[in-house]
């Protein structure tokens, strides 16, 4: 039996990449503990991914195929997940933090009488106990939370918080776990996944981002930022509330929902850094925010902070950079 | 159709916070409360979805004294009636015992739709709904852009990683949680305001609700972030910090 079980994600057939670092979680936590960890892959015609997963550091592979589980539901998915845990009985299930763990994953808690300790960034034993930190209130305060009642616990790991490259290689054997699954069960009818217009945008290459929030304000109080992006040669992007707005196309989101980016320098005009924005960003070499809330969660991660009022800020920004180019 | 929307109270986004001396969650006195964002948008969405297809809108809101403000501004937008749920800890509550709580109200009225925001912007477990809809032994999904009734069920369009979307159909009764920023939300009329004073708020308490919350994770401590970086505040009028910073960008970063 392994202590720690990791259930991966896959869509259509590839590797959700949170997966690996979901394992990485897994394989940190079962070592702390001095237990196993295993890892689980559920869908249908699953076998060349549970090959992958057996080259993985791993007490076993757990493979859970079935042709009701082609397609994502809620109550398939909860279904089987719930006969592994009970076959498998693991202390702790750790999933990666994706929007279709969002959609079960408390359910499947629910049903041992269980909360998942939703998108934990780190953990931790101490005295035996595993503390897992989450962050509160948009990122402006972290939590350490424990689990109570008997076990399994259940916890989901945000993207970022733990490194896919430190998954350590081994051999694991590979374990079919029957799960009987009646069509019924399924409420829902859910239709092929689909993607609206193609990307004309491929914020993933600039070398230079400005991106505005919604300290913006006004959509009219937007040229001074673009005003910006010119002068420093950068492509113009924005956090979602922006594009929610319809101020900016969608195609210029950058976080969760939209587009990941990695430029050399990444400038916040107006963004207080909720997470969701963050987990897109955060891998630019360089970061300058400026924003009104000197507390703002972007400054924790930002190189560069200014704590003002970016309407005096920004157009001034622009004349320097100008200045500067000469 | 008989449509419950559930809300919670939250901190207002630009407040400063500060921890209890417990340790355990924010003090709550120096705070200014709203109604949590993903929330309002679950709100008008049912809103719309009431004016379309008649029938009422029911908020359930479990909170302290104070949530009454934030009710009252919901049946001032529309909202027919409300379900207040006396609660002073929620802090304390996790979404197991949350959603317990909140199922016990929901069985006294059987909508035919539930829906609430994706996650509250404080604790933000974003799981309460889910296991509303697990407890109440319902359909469910999450993160719904558009929702419309299809014959005796309703159709959604649910947002998927990566721009990609899908779109799903459940029979009634279900649940849905509602993404943030999908529609424009309404403001409350002058006559809005004056009419929700009427409107018939319910107050229960958990006892009332033959209920003991029973949360399985605690919170052993809340504290700042540590910095993941070394942040250098640049301070100074307008003009002065634009040019420290590029200064900075030029030649220490190099990045222009």
């Amino acid at each position: 039996m392994s202590g720690v079980l990791v259930i991966t994600e896959q869509f259509r057939g590839a590797w959700r990449p949170i997966s690996w670092e979901a394992l990485a979680a897994g394989q940190q936590l079962a070592s702390q503990l001095g237990t196993k960890a295993g890892a689980a892959v559920l869908g249908s015609g699953i076998g060349t991914l549970a090959q992958e997963l057996a080259g993985k550091q791993l007490d076993r592979v757990y493979t859970v195929d079935h042709e009701l589980l082609a397609t994502y539901t809620a109550d398939a998915f909860t279904a089987a997940a719930e006969q592994l845990v009970r076959q498998m009985q693991p202390e702790y299930v750790l999933f990666p933090h994706t929007y279709q763990v969002r959609d079960f994953a408390p359910k499947l808690a629910a049903r041992f009488q269980q909360a998942l300790v939703s998108d934990a960034t780190a953990l931790a034993v101490r005295g035996g106990r595993v503390l897992f930190t989450r962050q509160l209130f948009q990122g402006k305060l972290n939590a350490d939370v424990s689990c109570g009642g008997p076990p399994p616990w259940f916890a989901s790991v945000q993207a970022g918080a733990f490194r896919a490259d430190q998954v350590r290689p081994g051999s694991a054997a590979i374990e079919a776990v029957p799960v009987s699954l009646d069509p019924a069960l399924i409420r829902t009818r859910a239709e092929e996944p689909f993607r609206e217009a193609q990307r004309a945008v491929d914020l993933s290459s600039a070398e230079r981002i400005v991106s505005v929030g919604r300290g913006i304000r006004e959509k009219e109080n937007l040229g001074i930022v673009e005003e910006l992006a010119q002068a420093l040669d950068a492509e113009l992007a924005a956090s979602r509330p922006i594009c929610d707005n319809g101020w900016l196309p969608m195609e210029r989101q950058v976080g969760s929902s939209g587009q990941t980016v990695a430029p050399k320098l990444y400038v916040a005009v107006g963004i207080s850094g909720a997470i969701q924005h963050l987990v897109g960003m955060k891998g630019a070499r360089t970061i300058v925010a400026i924003n009104k809330d000197a507390n703002a969660p972007i400054f924790e991660i930002a190189d560069y902070g200014i704590a003002g009022d970016l309407f005096e800020i920004v157009p001034a920004l622009t004349e320097a950079v100008k200045k500067a180019k000469g | 159709m008989k449509i419950l929307v559930a809300i919670k109270q939250v901190p207002a986004r630009d407040s400063q916070l500060r921890v209890q001396s417990s340790g355990r969650w924010i003090e709550q006195q120096d705070v200014s409360f709203e109604i949590n964002e993903p929330d309002a948008y679950a709100l008008e969405a049912g809103l719309q979805l009431s004016e379309k297809a008649g029938g009422e809108v029911v908020v359930l809101c479990a909170g302290p004294a104070g949530a009454a403000q934030t009710i009252r501004e919901a049946l001032a937008k529309g909202a027919h009636r409300a379900i207040h749920i006396e609660q002073d800890d929620l802090g304390a509550l996790d979404p197991l015992a949350a959603a317990q709580l909140l199922a016990a109200a929901v069985r006294t009225e059987a909508p035919d739709l539930i829906l609430t925001g994706l996650q509250s912007d404080d604790a933000g477990y974003g799981q309460t709904g889910v296991v509303l809809a697990e407890l109440l032994g319902l359909p469910h999904a999450t993160i719904i852009m558009q929702a419309e009734q299809s014959g005796s069920g309703i159709r959604v369009k649910r947002e998927l990683e990566d721009g990609w979307f899908q779109h799903i159909e459940m029979p009634l009764p279900a649940l849905l949680t509602i993404q943030s920023g999908i529609s424009r939300l309404r403001y409350a009329t002058l006559m809005g305001i004056k009419k929700a004073r009427t409107k018939e708020i319910r107050r229960v308490t958990a006892s009332d609700l033959g209920v003991t919350p029973a949360p399985v994770l605690s919170i052993e401590r809340i504290y700042a972030p540590e910095k993941s970086k070394q942040t250098q505040m640049l301070e100074g009028a307008a003009g002065e910090v634009a040019a420290k910073l590029v200064e900075k960008l030029k030649f220490e970063a190099r990045v222009l």
